[in-house]
């Protein structure tokens, strides 16, 4: 029983390619929860750390809550919800904002706080105003660190999402439960290595972001410093 | 949280009431050791703290291979992290048929996730050793062991705790997945006791001691920095202060702080 063939068995199954329990159907519900809990979190995250690392208001009280809310476990945070709300998206999403949120908030708030001063001096003395300051300096100049937290964010959303298939609904954690359950070996292997690629893929995706995204100016001087 | 469209304060009351009660019952049984949520615990505290250490004793020789090969470091820290990216509950099942349900199913991946904080915090923290105070240890006659021993890793304190801090916190959280592959700890409060029964208490009692081990771990490794480094507080409140802030900021960690590109953090390549 070599692992190896076992994966190649099970992943050149042609049924295991088609149908609602296919891997396409399976993988794309995993991505549509993940990229709601990314989405949902980066929109809560993004804001509210924008504006705490800009105004100094509130800082220390939102990246401690965040750090807190790390020590959260997620199962039992999923599993809590489940019980109080009933099963269905809302408590995997509610889950994976949880997961993702500390991570994002805590570097945009250090991004935009990390600014240079002197940057900020220079910007004020052109005669930018607070808001100019913000959108047109510290967001850009705080972008590599967002990325990089949402990038954190994302591979353990993308990790946690398959717990979703623990209460029922799908995902690509369903390979790994339904493989538990039957004894099989071969899926529970393959549904883990759907997961791992995914999470490399995610990875990847957010290395090309980051040269999108990242102004020239600061990928040029980052270069440098390395 | 049940309360909100309950009879407000007295139901959250008593939903707290309830479940402090059922922690009271439920704390352990004198007759069987292994039932009841201490033992759980003890179980939580054993596998974080074997995997946390387990990554701090692979770190630091590979943080030093790192600092004095520097060509290794960008490749190596390129693997750690697409370990990282393994999510845990696969690389539990995957552990599955080789160590079975032995405490190792769980630790040998905790131990690997703990890396990719502690890794490149070590190699940070050694690197920003002042050039003149190594070669005031050499000038001094120090040999190269003690001179890592005796300045380069206790320069290096402030930085390699501020790595086990954002560890400890993950990898005790992390414990928790465990329980779905069957292992024990707090996780299978919360997911034997708790969910698999429909019954909310384990769950709550689950997560409160959880996030509380956390926090405790983190006060403990915070005050034995402070013993580790006596000299960061003696006096000159201001550059100690500075200097603890920016251990602080390298604490945040791989995700947070280091802005100025001296985190290689980016697995372009891998």
């Amino acid at each position: 029983m070599n692992v190896l063939t076992l994966l190649v068995e099970w992943f050149s199954d042609p049924a295991q390619w088609t149908g609602t329990a296919g891997i396409p159907a399976r993988l794309g519900e995993h991505v549509y929860y993940s990229l709601l809990g990314l989405l949902l979190s980066t929109a809560i995250a993004v804001p509210v750390g924008l504006i705490t690392g800009h105004t100094g208001v509130g800082g220390f009280l939102t990246t401690s809550l965040a750090n807190f809310a790390r020590a959260l476990p997620t199962i039992g945070v999923l599993f809590l919800i489940v019980l109080l709300a009933g099963i269905g998206l809302v408590p995997v999403v509610c889950a994976l904002v949880a997961l993702a949120v500390p991570p994002i908030l805590v570097n945009t708030h250090e991004g935009v706080r990390g600014v240079d001063p002197r940057l900020r001096d220079a910007a004020l003395g052109m005669g930018m105003r607070g808001r100019e300051v913000l959108f047109k300096l510290e967001l850009p100049v705080a972008t590599p660190l967002i990325l990089l937290g949402m990038r954190t964010a994302a591979v353990q959303v993308v990790a946690t999402a398959t717990i979703a298939a623990y209460v029922g609904v799908g995902g690509l954690g369903r390979y790994i439960v339904d493989g538990q359950a039957r004894q099989d070996l071969s899926m529970l292997l393959g549904g883990s290595v759907l997961v791992v690629a995914l999470a490399v893929v995610t990875t990847l995706l957010f290395a090309g972001l980051r040269r999108l995204l990242v102004a020239p100016g600061l990928r040029a001087e980052a270069a440098a410093a390395r | 949280m049940i309360a909100a469209d309950a009879s407000g304060g007295v139901a959250a009351l008593d939903w707290v009431m309830g479940i402090i009660d059922w922690a009271a019952a439920n704390w352990s049984h004198p007759g069987e050791p292994d039932r009841g949520i201490l033992p759980r615990l003890l179980e939580h505290m054993r596998l974080s703290y074997v995997s946390i250490l387990i990554g701090l004793v692979i770190a630091l020789p590979l943080g030093l291979a790192c600092v004095r090969w520097s060509p290794v470091y960008p490749p190596v820290l390129t693997g750690v992290n697409v370990l990282y990216a393994v999510p845990s509950i696969a690389l539990f099942f995957l552990m599955l048929p080789y160590t079975g349900f032995s405490d190792w199913t769980a630790i040998i991946p905790l131990a690997l996730y703990t890396l990719v904080v502690l890794l490149p915090n070590v190699v940070d923290g050694l690197r920003q050793v002042p050039e003149h105070v190594r070669q005031a240890a050499v000038a001094m006659g120090f040999g190269p062991l003690r001179r890592l021993v005796a300045v380069e890793l206790p320069v290096a304190v402030p930085v390699i705790i501020a790595g086990l801090r954002v560890a400890s916190v993950a990898t005790i959280s992390m414990v928790s997945v465990a329980s779905l592959v069957g292992l024990g700890g707090l996780g299978q409060l919360i997911v034997s006791e708790g969910f698999r029964r429909q019954f909310d208490a384990p769950i709550v009692v689950g997560i409160v001691l959880t996030v509380l081990l956390a926090l405790a771990t983190d006060t403990v490794l915070v005050i034995a920095q402070r013993l580790l480094t006596p000299w960061a507080h003696a006096g000159k409140g201001r550059l100690a202060r500075k200097r603890a802030a920016r251990a602080e900021a390298a604490a945040a960690g791989r995700d947070a702080a280091v802005g100025s590109g001296s985190t290689p953090d980016h697995p372009e390549s891998p």
